[in-house]
């Protein structure tokens, strides 16, 4: 069962069971955007709340699998807070890693930049490129912030 | 197993052997398959007879003289004449069209049959339990000429609510219902609805893709208009779907897809279509898959129907009863708790464990099922799920991988809770 452990690490399943930064914002003047899996019928709704090109708030609503869920949390607990600029260096560097870049994840090296540390837990879904019909449910969440974020642009 | 050979008296472990792919082993275990409703695994005799096609055969339809395309067109024609005597055609192998799916079926009954005869006002009604196949060429029709799209409630034994059905009558010019939910494992009564649809002057079409290999589909008994089904899901290959309709209707039906094979005449200034099946058959058509089913209803008639009703029906029961006192609850079933008018496909909503979640450690298991909302996303609103893990028995299965399915969906309630 170790692949199996693999996908379903303990970080991602604290996240299933306890999801930060759940719930919803006062829509305006927090963003709201939807996102859909059609395959599974898996649902997301994040509202973001950008203030001086900074993500000052991020709340998620929706359902969806363990692994849609917490991606979902974990992104939240990565991008809260951050300038727009550096959560949009982490979700492409997250979109990196489930394309299978996870050289620059997890391997013996240590994250050199800051981009790479602020996504620390985020490592844990790495796991998710070994199951490649699940990729997309750990990027669901990914997708629609960054949807809205160019929406607010 | 010779292909077609009758098997003399019924064995699942027969059956079994005689399909290979469940030979395979995955995670180190067996496959436990538990997802026939989606697809069916076919037996030797259906990939023989397609590889014979292609080794000995291989040759187009209705064209050359020699002696190859006479035999390939033997084989086309015999699938049509099997599948005729597997539903009881009355008029024969000229009702049966083939299609590639059960979903270009329901399309080519939508865009030919529904585009010619329904106008505006006029009602289509379905149900909340059917399937998108069956759902949005409606939609797409009524865009076209404003039909409208009435559907039949799904009441809370996940059953139709036909408590209202005279009045739900009312303008219906054709009535499209699945005669097994996909989702639920319902089995409705078609016959009844086939009479209540003729007495108020409306066609029946039934959706028979789940269960035409898993209860008997007789279309003179059923006394239906049109019967719609793949080849996939009764142990045939996939790309190849069946339009039965009687030859008054098919008839009368304009063609769907243009091009060679539908024509009796093409000129500079138009084209004449050719009458039966092949006016719907543009283009070369799936001739191996067509020696596939051809194979497969000879196995499933070497089976004998009634008696994998009966074996699924046990298998069925078997595993809702354990479903049932097993998992303190946590386990609920979405559908039918006893097997009166059900089939065996199971659906489960597994207590804090998402459906995709559920197969996932059940794939460890080697079990397949099948997670999501299986195209039948009304019937999950109506439930208020987003979907579901679903397993489904073929004639192979056997109360061992009701036994695997058990133990796997343990560990994922432990894995989660």
């Amino acid at each position: 069962m170790s692949s199996l452990e693999d996908l379903y690490r303990e970080v991602i399943l604290d996240h299933y069971r306890s999801p930060r930064n759940r719930g919803e914002l006062p829509s305006p003047p927090a963003r709201r955007v939807e996102g859909f899996n059609p395959l599974c019928g898996d649902e997301i709704v994040v509202y973001l709340e950008v203030r001086d090109d900074v993500l000052v708030d991020i709340k998620l609503t929706g359902h969806g699998c363990s692994i849609s869920q917490s991606s979902s949390s974990l992104m939240s607990a990565a991008v809260k807070g951050k300038p727009v600029s550096q959560v949009r260096e982490i979700i492409a560097n997250f979109k990196q890693l489930m394309m299978g870049h996870e050289a620059t994840l997890g391997s013996d090296e240590a994250p050199t930049t800051a981009d790479l540390r602020a996504m620390g837990e985020l490592a844990a879904l790495q796991g998710v490129v070994k199951f490649p019909v699940r990729i997309k449910c750990a990027t669901l969440a990914w997708n629609t912030l960054a949807q809205g974020l160019d929406e607010s642009d | 197993m010779a292909p077609g050979e009758p098997v003399s008296s019924f064995d699942p472990r027969r059956v079994r052997a005689d399909t290979p792919l469940l030979r395979r082993v995955i995670n180190e275990r067996p496959i436990t398959y538990l997802d026939s409703a989606a697809s069916s695994l076919p037996p030797r005799a259906v990939i023989e007879a397609m590889s014979r096609y292609y080794e000995m055969r291989h040759a187009n339809v209705h064209r050359g003289v020699y002696q190859t395309a006479n035999e390939a067109t033997a084989i086309y024609e015999g699938a049509r004449e099997a599948i005729a005597r597997f539903i009881n055609a009355p008029a024969g192998a000229n009702e049966i069209v083939f299609t590639k799916n059960a979903t270009e079926g329901f399309n080519l009954l939508a865009k030919s049959w529904g585009h010619k005869n329904l106008k505006a006002g006029d009602v289509v009604l379905v149900s909340e339990m059917e399937h998108h196949a069956n759902i949005v060429p409606w939609f797409q029709l009524r865009e076209v000429n404003g039909i409208e799209v009435r559907f039949i409630p799904v009441n809370d034994d996940f059953r139709l609510d036909l408590t209202d059905i005279e009045s739900l009558m009312e303008g219906v010019k054709l009535v499209s219902l699945t005669a097994m939910s996909n989702v639920l494992g319902t089995i409705n009564p078609i016959k009844d609805l086939a009479a209540l649809a003729h007495r108020h002057g409306a066609l029946i079409a039934v959706d028979a893709a789940q269960s035409v290999a898993h209860s008997p589909s007789d279309v003179t008994d059923l006394d239906v208009d049109f019967f719609i089904f793949s080849a996939h899901k009764m142990l045939g290959p996939t790309g190849l779907g069946v339009v039965w309709t009687r030859e008054a209707i098919l008839d009368q039906m304009p063609p769907f897809l243009g091009g060679g094979g539908m024509i009796a005449d093409v000129r500079v200034d138009g084209y004449t279509p050719a009458n039966g099946p092949s006016r719907f058959e543009a283009g070369t058509p799936p001739i191996a898959e067509a020696a596939g089913l051809g194979a497969a209803v000879l196995y499933l008639e070497g089976l004998g129907m009634a008696n994998i009703v009966e074996h699924e029906r046990n298998l069925t029961s078997d595993a809702l009863s354990r479903l049932a006192s097993e998992f303190d609850g946590r386990v609920r079933v979405i559908g039918p708790s006893d097997t009166h008018s059900r089939g065996g496909v199971i659906s489960l909503d597994v207590e804090g464990v998402h459906p995709h979640d559920v197969a996932q450690v059940l794939d460890q298991f080697a079990v397949c099922v099948r997670p999501g909302h299986h195209c039948a996303k009304p019937l999950m609103r109506r439930f208020n799920l987003a979907a579901t893990a679903r397993a489904s028995f073929g004639p192979y299965s056997l109360t061992r991988d009701t036994d695997v399915l058990i133990e796997a969906l343990h560990h994922a309630l432990t894995m989660f809770g």
